[in-house]
């Protein structure tokens, strides 16, 4: 489905991506992990098509596409969202009408005809249910004045709405509460078919209880690391990334 | 209801496919034109074409010499290009039978312009609940569902008719908001004004339809200074809106028009402008001189004036709809959106004048801001010794596209009476990469995700105009901000 290949990028002349690798099968579900400012939202950021972010060398092949190629909207369009680290408010735009714009682009791309009023409210209601997030917040505008915790919700009710090929989670853990956290964890587990996969950003290995993962990468200065089973959060957690640090200089 | 507004919005988030002026064709009509220039004969000759009687005629040489005395306002934030006003046509009418009994003694080629504008003069067609003056260059071609509105006493036709057989409903009230003396282009419009609309709402009546005036520049080398003059008897209520357009021209024009709303005891008005004149091209060539005064007073107790406009055509904009509360408890709004796009300029805004006691008034600006566009609120509310216990909420935004465009707020305050509680807030914010990225990330392009934003920042405003033109003015708002990003 997804195939990084030596991937190369920075911000501003700065390298921050140094050569990072990855595959990711259809049905697959990878956690990546690492300290803060390794590159993790950075890698993130390429995949969903920021532009902000310099493309250096490397590919990146996404359901036999290239990639870096595709606009970021058609990026979304073919499957790809982005559940963000810290999301964006946009005021005077309501929840209803952002949703309603992004679910009929999406099937205009997929050559469906619009949701009529009616139907898109009632799937809005089901997919609110489904998150559990409270029916108030759909009707304020995106993001504004949510607390922490409900934009990490938001990002996963909009995920249920755009029924994503890969999903990739920055962090969306961050900031929960216990039931939120199982929440969020249902989403992703729901969007769980043979043909979805997704990428799931995490400091914390209490998510990877609820949303079990395949594989387990290691991202450090920019760099794929170690690459495990789930037992590698485990270990993380206890020893925490000195370790890691210290292999990686010992190769140096 | 609701949700059929949100179907109209997802229409025109689809429809829109191309940033052009939308309403830039010339249609090819025989014009009957009086020479260029501008002299004491050139205004007894437009007044002699349209059959006036003398204290009209009177009327517009005092004007003119007043003029005569007037220099230009070099006020307002605009770079205006020096204005030579003796190059300038001051009437130009398409020419037709002199008055047209049926719709079938106009000009087919007139009835085809305004279909093409989406205002056809046949009644039939018309959006039920919706009478329209439309007005061509210097006269008006149509005024339709007069006979409807007859009946209840209303009366609803261009300025020139309303001066032939309602001389003394005239006569009383003109001049009495804008007098002829208020600025160098009232002044100007006094003495050349050639037509617009007239209308009168008699006591304890609500106008059951919208009313509406629709001016179009057509003629080269014109310009175009129309008059409105409208009166809300005691008890009534009255909803009234214009548009306008013109067509696409590397000159620029000049349109200096005054709006008159006088509204007695209990009486409310709602005016609404779609503004949508030539805005001149992506350079900044062309394009319209939008040089306005317009002005309402609410003469009784507990009479309402509301302006709402919203401003995305025009070169230069030059407009302060404002309101005299004269009568205890009246109200005063004013609703606005303000788009310069490109190279247009906008310095609008609004005056509130607290005269009786326990007035209110209400400003809402919102300013937009693309390209090298330069847009300012200007804006006072004066509070007057005896308005005691009045109130008056500003809220002026700004929102801007890009680096290379400006906003600036001009607000003035003067208050004379210490029981007034006056409110000003104001805001600048910038359409954020991050924001554009987060709709990308969700599959709405950069074009639709500006719309969004754009309506969601304007809708407080675009929910006070009339349903039928909030679809349209959105509309609008898009297309005048298309290609502003990326
Ligand atoms: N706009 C920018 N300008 C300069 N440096 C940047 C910019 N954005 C990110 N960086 C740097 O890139 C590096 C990687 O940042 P990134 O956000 O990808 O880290 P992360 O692994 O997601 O960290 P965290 O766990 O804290 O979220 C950091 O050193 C960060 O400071
Ligand atoms: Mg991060």
């Amino acid at each position: 489905m997804l195939s990084i290949k030596n991937l190369e990028a920075g911000i501003n002349g700065k390298m921050i991506l140094k050569g990072i690798s990855l595959e990711v099968k259809a049905g697959e579900i990878h956690a990546i992990m690492g300290p803060n400012g390794s590159g993790k939202s950075t890698l993130a950021a390429v995949l969903a098509g920021r532009d902000t972010v310099e493309i250096r060398g490397g590919s990146v092949t996404y359901m036999g596409n290239d990639l870096l190629q595709m606009a970021p909207e058609d990026r979304s369009k073919e499957g790809i969202f982005l559940g963000f680290q810290y999301p964006i408010e946009i005021p005077g735009v309501s929840m209803v009408n952002f949703m309603k714009t992004a679910v009929n682009e999406h099937r205009k791309h997929k050559g469906l005809p619009q949701l009529s009023a009616s139907d898109f409210l009632k799937l809005m209601r089901e997919k609110k249910e489904m998150v559990e997030i409270d029916s108030k917040l759909a009707n304020r505008s995106v993001n504004e004045g949510f607390s922490g915790g409900e934009k990490k919700k938001n990002e996963i009710f909009q995920m249920a709405m755009l029924e994503p090929k890969l999903a990739i989670l920055d962090e969306t853990d961050s900031g929960l509460d216990i039931d939120a956290l199982r929440i969020v964890a249902n989403g992703v587990n729901r969007l769980r078919r043979p043909d979805n996969s997704s990428i799931v950003i995490t400091h914390y290995q209490r998510l990877l209880d609820y949303i079990v993962p395949d594989v387990v990468h290691v991202l450090y200065d920019g760099r794929i690391v170690k690459t495990a089973g789930k037992e590698l959060a485990l270990e993380l957690e206890e020893k925490g990334y000195d370790w890691i640090r210290k292999e990686v200089d010992n190769q140096n | 209801m609701q949700v059929c507004m949100e179907n109209d919005q997802d229409n025109i988030i689809n429809d829109i496919t191309s940033g052009e002026y939308k309403y830039g064709f010339y249609t090819d009509i025989e014009t009957e034109k009086i020479p260029k220039g501008l002299n004491e004969d050139v205004i007894r000759l437009i007044s002699k074409k349209k059959g006036e009687p003398d204290w009209l005629l009177e009327f517009r040489l005092k004007s003119f010499r007043h003029w005569l005395t007037m220099k230009m306002p070099g006020w307002a934030n605009l770079k205006i290009p020096e204005i030579d006003y003796q190059d300038i046509i001051y009437y130009a009418a398409p020419k037709q039978k002199p008055a047209p009994e049926s719709i079938d003694d106009i000009d087919p080629e007139l009835k085809k312009t305004f279909d093409r504008l989406g205002i056809p003069l046949e009644e039939q067609k018309r959006l039920s609940g919706v009478a329209v003056d439309a007005v061509m260059d210097s006269v008006s071609v149509k005024t339709t569902f007069r006979e409807t509105l007859a009946e209840l006493g209303i009366i609803f036709c261009s300025f020139s008719e309303a001066v032939r057989e309602y001389p003394d409903l005239v006569k009383r009230y003109l001049g009495t908001v804008v007098p002829h003396t208020d600025n160098f282009f009232a002044a100007l419009n006094s003495a050349v004004f050639s037509d617009g609309s007239f209308c009168y709402i008699p006591k304890g009546v609500r106008c059951p339809m919208e009313l509406s005036t629709y001016f179009r520049i057509n003629a080269a080398n014109t310009g175009q200074f129309e008059r409105t003059l409208l009166v809300a008897d005691e008890e009534s209520y009255v909803s009234y809106l214009e548009g306008c357009t013109a067509p696409m021209r590397d000159e620029n024009q000049l349109h200096a028009a005054i709006v008159e709303i006088i509204a007695e005891k209990n009486a409310e008005v709602k005016y609404s402008t779609v503004q949508n004149w030539y805005p001149g091209d992506r350079e900044g060539r062309g394009g319209i001189f939008n040089f306005v005064t317009k002005r309402g007073i609410c003469r009784g107790d507990n009479s309402k004036i509301s302006w709402t406009q919203v401003e995305t055509g025009s070169a230069i904009t030059w407009k302060y709809p404002s309101c005299i509360l004269r009568g205890d408890n009246s109200i005063g709004e004013f609703y606005s959106v303000a788009v310069t796009n490109n190279h247009q300029q906008a310095d609008t805004g609004t005056k509130m004048i607290h005269i009786g006691k326990n007035t209110r008034s209400t400003i809402v600006s919102k300013g937009i801001s693309a390209g090298h566009g330069q847009n300012s609120y200007r804006g006072l509310v004066k509070v007057l010794k005896n308005a005691s216990s009045s109130r008056n909420f500003s809220q002026c935004d700004s929102l801007l596209l890009g680096d290379k465009c400006g906003a600036h707020t001009f607000p003035y305050l003067e208050v004379d009476n210490q029981s007034a509680i006056v409110e000003h807030e104001a805001t600048t914010s910038k359409i954020g990469e991050d924001q554009i990225f987060y709709c990308n990330q969700r599959g709405i392009s950069t074009e639709d995700a500006i719309a969004l934003i754009v309506n969601g920042y304007a809708r407080e405003v675009i929910n006070k105009l009339p349903m039928e033109f909030a679809v349209e003015a959105q509309k609008l708002l898009q297309i005048s901000l298309e290609g502003s990003v990326g």
